[in-house]
Parts: C-alpha cells; structure tokens; sequence
C-alpha cells in the first residue's frame, strides 16, 4: 500500500498546475506585490524612516485577510459544484490527504509571491543600513500567519459550492480574529487577556495609523520587532492545526448527510 | 464480489433504500432498473464508499465499504451520474492523475493509458482540453477513468443519459465490450437498454428491490404479474416453493428474506413472496392450497405495489435505432 504522502503530493502539484493555469493566481499575486508595495513605500519614504521591513509586513498582514481566502475559496468548493469530490472521495484516498494536499498548494503559492517581495528588502540594504533580524523574523511570521490565514479559507472552502461564499466566510472568520481587540478593550483582567491571546494581528486600533510601521497587538508584533517568541509561533501552527481539522471533519461529515 | 447485506440508507428520515440483501459473483453484468428517485444512485454511492449505509453493511470483493473503505474502494470503478471532470486539463493529463489517485505507479499508467485511450476511441483528442469536448466524449473519459486502474468491479449510473442518440449506441457497444473484464453494475431508468446490455436485472422502486431476474423473463414480469406476501407455518421452505410453483398461474415463489417478511411472521413461520398472473384470485387459491395441505397459513395478503405499476413509470420505448 502506498503513502499517504506520495497522495498528498499528486493533489497538491494538479492544483499548483492549476493555479499558473488560471489568471486568478496572477491577479492575487499582482494585487498582493501592489499592496504591500504600497504599505513599504509609505513606510520608508519620510526623510527619517527606518529601514525595515515592518510597514510592508503590517500591509501584507492586513491584506493577507482577504488574499488568503481567495487563494483558497476555490480548492474544495469548485469540487463540490463540479461533483468531482464524489471522484475523490470514491478514490482510495483519506479525506486529510485531500486537504493537506491543498494546503500545501496553496502555500506554496502564497510562498511565491512572499518572495516576489524580497525585491524591498533588496532596495533597503542597497539604500540603507536595516536590521536582519527584524527582517528574518518578519518573514518567519509572514509565513506563519500566511499558513493559518489558508487554512482558515480551506475551511471555508470545505463548507460551500460557491467560491464567493467561501471567499466572504472565510474573510469574515479572519476578520473576527484579527479585530478581537475591540472585545478585550471593554473587559478587564484575565477575560481580556484571554482574548487578545486569540488576536491574529494587529487591527491597527491601537496604534497610531498615520505610521503604517508600527502595528501593536496580534501575534505578528513580535515578529515584526525581530523576536520570536514559542507563544506566537504555537498561536500560528495551532489556529492551522484546527482549521484544517476543521476542513477534513467538514469533509466527512458529506459522507453522514 | 459484492455483497449486500440488509442494506438501509437514511437522509435525514427520508429512507432512500431499505433493506436490500443482494450478492453479485465475479463477472456478472447486473443492471439496475427503477424511475428516478427509485435508489439506484444511493445504492451506488454506498457501494462506491461515498455514502456509508444508515443499517446493514456492503462489500467489495470481500472488503466492507466502511470498515476496509481504502481497500473495497481500491477495487472499485466508479462513473457518478454527473461525469466529474476537471475541465481545465487535458484527456491525457486528467487520467494521469485520477490514475495516480487510485493507486498507480507511473510505469503502470505509461502501459495502461494507451490502452485505455484507444478503448474508448479518445486517441484524436488525448490532448485535447475536456473543456472543449462534446459531451458524449465526456462521457468516454468518464468511463476512461472509471476503468484506468484495472478494477475488479465497475459501477456506472446512467451512463447514458443526456448524450445524444448515435453516442447512446456507440457508449453502449463501449460497455458491452468492457463488461467481459469486469463485475459490472450499471443503472438506467430505460428497459431496453439494461435488457441489451445485462445479464441479470435488479428492478428498485421506493428504495427497495423488487424483482431480480433475467431480463426477458422480466420484461413478461412487469407487464402480468401481481404479487401475494404469505406466511406458512409447519412445512418446509422447498415444499411450499414446489406445490404453489404447480399451481398454473404461478409466475414465481422465492424465500423472503428481507426484514417485512420477518415482521409477518410469528414463531416457526415462513415467509414467501408470489408472482402470479393477473385475474386469476391469487390470493384466495394460494389460502386455500396452503390449508388444503395441512399447514399453518399465518399471514396472507396482496402486496400494494405490483411491478406493474413500476412499469408504467419506466421508459419502455426509445426512438434510438
């Protein structure tokens, strides 16, 4: 009997082909470099700017909300409405597979298109004197967020037919976590500690937004300061973990109907 | 091969089958007949592995649809009602993958695909977008993909609805030639074709079984048939089947095994379904052999749905030459 890996791997390459066949994936990744683009240029343009990678993160960080579902939206709902997950789930195949296998895809998309901005951090050591750190831990946790933030939209994916469905629940969802913050500032003690340890990042409100580069609050802030903390870096792998239990238990619960 | 056994499917409190024992052996061409909504497509997507039965249990080639799914599903081909194809690949790069999927190494797919492309006369399109295909050439890479792995038993629902009339035939040729390879099922709500394809036909109304028999006995079945459950007690099974089978119109008399016969039955009784003609007072001629021999008529009464009626809801004509 062969590995479940070499399965995951056959899903996961047939939609990394569809992607680069499909100008959804060009559009998502122009948007994406336009964007942070955006953010970076902001954030290094005033005469007394520091060099570092922190503005264009705290944009990547916003923007992957919704970049993210929409890498995703597709993955499992246009199998449901083309009726092609019958095929799948009538092949010799564990629903987890299924979906780790386009997890990956959709990770290894979004990893391109992280490293389409590596031309910024080029443009910082050639006209100035950045930090590596700082520029290395954001990357670790762009990563990190970026992988919770699909696995939140695979789930959404697993629960509808309609793309544009998964796309608004799986934004939604991402939302909620990220402006948990609103929530936690109108209780007190433990409750909302407990809550702003659910924030996914920053939701800008508390801090000062005319500077795009600083970003308090969520699990990516640390990153972004150059530290790694294990807390952060569990909070990313779990929220993943879950979604994409989420997203398997969605699948069979289709068997149960 | 298969193996059905008091099989019930349950959406919701909606009953889609109810308590279907069937067996299939090795090499059988098994059609299953019935209107829409009768339960074919359920039963076909319990024995696929997409939809584990409510009760009862099914397997493949010995390997339960549930408890061995990877395993029963290994040895399964399976062609869904609506062809799910991805449209944006090409012929040739869909059935690489669904190969890979079920199982197959590269070496395997590189001997088998050329086979099996030329099986179903897909050679001019193998590179071909399925996006830009008709849809009775759908329908091939369907059927292409359900037989790439080489499985034992191959399960198609309605694979030929919705193509036009000269595919129909050409896809029904397709599948008389495959059936010599494979334990095949397939399903059709239209009597000519399960009676020019199988050997053996399964008719399903309202979720359950209610005749299973050659197809041209059959054909005399639905048309004159009304039928009788009765349970006798004090007698065995093989005397009662013998002396109502001499009774002239008597069309048939078998065991009924499923869980209603159960129900009519008190302690030692037997229960037996009866086919007879029409017209005839079947029922008051049955009570009276049954008592006429001394044994204990239990339970007696005219069943409400008669094959006739099921008759009436299938296609019997089509203007397919």
């Amino acid at each position: 009997m062969r590995t479940s890996l070499t399965n995951i791997r056959y899903i996961a390459l047939k939609e990394i082909r569809t992607y680069f066949s499909s100008p959804m994936a060009y559009v998502v990744a122009a948007a994406f470099l336009a964007i942070t683009g955006f953010f970076f240029v902001a954030s290094v343009s005033d005469a007394f700017s520091e060099a570092s990678i922190r503005g264009f993160a705290a944009g990547a960080v916003f923007f992957m909300i919704f970049l993210s579902p929409a890498l995703t939206m597709r993955l499992l709902s246009e199998e449901q409405k083309l009726g092609t997950l019958e095929l799948l789930m009538t092949s010799p195949l564990r629903e987890i597979e299924i979906v780790l296998g386009k997890f990956f895809a959709a990770f290894a998309m979004l990893a391109i298109m992280i490293a389409g901005t590596l031309y910024y951090v080029l443009v910082l050591f050639l006209f100035g004197v950045p930090d590596l750190g700082p520029v290395l831990t954001g990357y670790l946790g762009l990563m990190l967020y970026g992988s919770a933030t699909l696995a939140v939209g695979l789930m959404a994916s697993a629960v509808t037919p309609n793309q544009l469905v998964a796309l608004v629940l799986g934004a939604g969802v991402l939302t909620a976590f990220t402006v948990i913050d609103f929530v936690s500032q109108r209780v007190s003690g433990i409750a909302a500690q407990v809550i702003d340890g659910f924030q996914l990042g920053s939701s800008f409100s508390t801090s000062d937004t005319s500077n795009f580069g600083v970003a308090e609050g969520g699990h990516f802030a640390d990153f972004a300061r150059g530290i790694i903390s294990p807390g952060d870096i569990a909070y990313y792998i779990s929220l993943t973990v879950v979604f994409l239990f989420l997203a398997v238990m969605l699948l069979e619960m289709r068997r149960w109907r | 091969m298969i193996k059905l056994e008091h099989m019930s499917k349950m959406y919701g409190d909606f009953p889609a089958v109810i308590d279907v024992s069937v067996e299939i052996q090795k090499g059988e061409i098994v059609g299953f007949l019935g209107p829409n909504g009768a339960g074919k497509t359920t039963t076909m997507r319990v024995l696929t592995g997409f939809a584990p039965p409510t009760e009862g249990t099914a397997s493949i080639a010995g390997y339960d649809v549930v408890a061995h799914s990877l395993e029963a599903r290994r040895h399964t081909g399976y062609l869904p009602e609506t062809v799910p194809l991805y449209l944006d690949m090409t012929v040739t790069d869909y059935l690489k993958f669904m190969g890979h999927l079920r199982g197959m190494d590269d070496r395997w797919i590189e001997r088998r695909l050329p086979e099996v492309i030329d099986r179903v006369k897909l050679d001019y399109y193998k590179n071909t977008h399925i996006q830009k295909l008709s849809k009775g050439y759908r329908q091939r890479v369907g059927i292409a993909q359900a037989i790439l792995h080489e499985p034992e038993v191959l399960i198609l629902d309605e694979p030929t609805i919705g193509i036009d009339p000269v595919q129909v035939v050409e896809t029904r040729g397709l599948i008389s030639e495959l059936a010599g390879d494979h334990t095949l099922i397939l399903s059709s709500h239209i009597l000519p074709e399960v009676s020019a394809i199988c050997k053996r036909v399964l008719v399903i109304h309202e979720g359950r079984i209610v005749a299973d028999d050659e197809p041209r006995n059959l054909s005399n079945k639905l048309q004159h048939t009304e039928r009788v459950q009765l349970a006798v007690r004090g007698a065995e099974a093989r005397d009662v089947i013998g002396a109502l089978r001499s009774m002239p119109f008597v069309v048939d008399v078998r065991n009924d095994s499923s869980t209603d016969g159960r129900r009519i039955t008190s302690e030692g009784a037997l229960p037996f379904i009866v086919d007879a003609k029409p017209g005839n007072r079947a029922v008051e001629a049955l009570a009276k052999t049954v008592v006429g021999r001394g044994w204990g008529l239990v339970n007696l009464h005219p069943l409400p749905m008669t094959l006739e009626e099921i008759f009436l809801q299938l296609t019997t004509e089509e203007d397919v030459k």
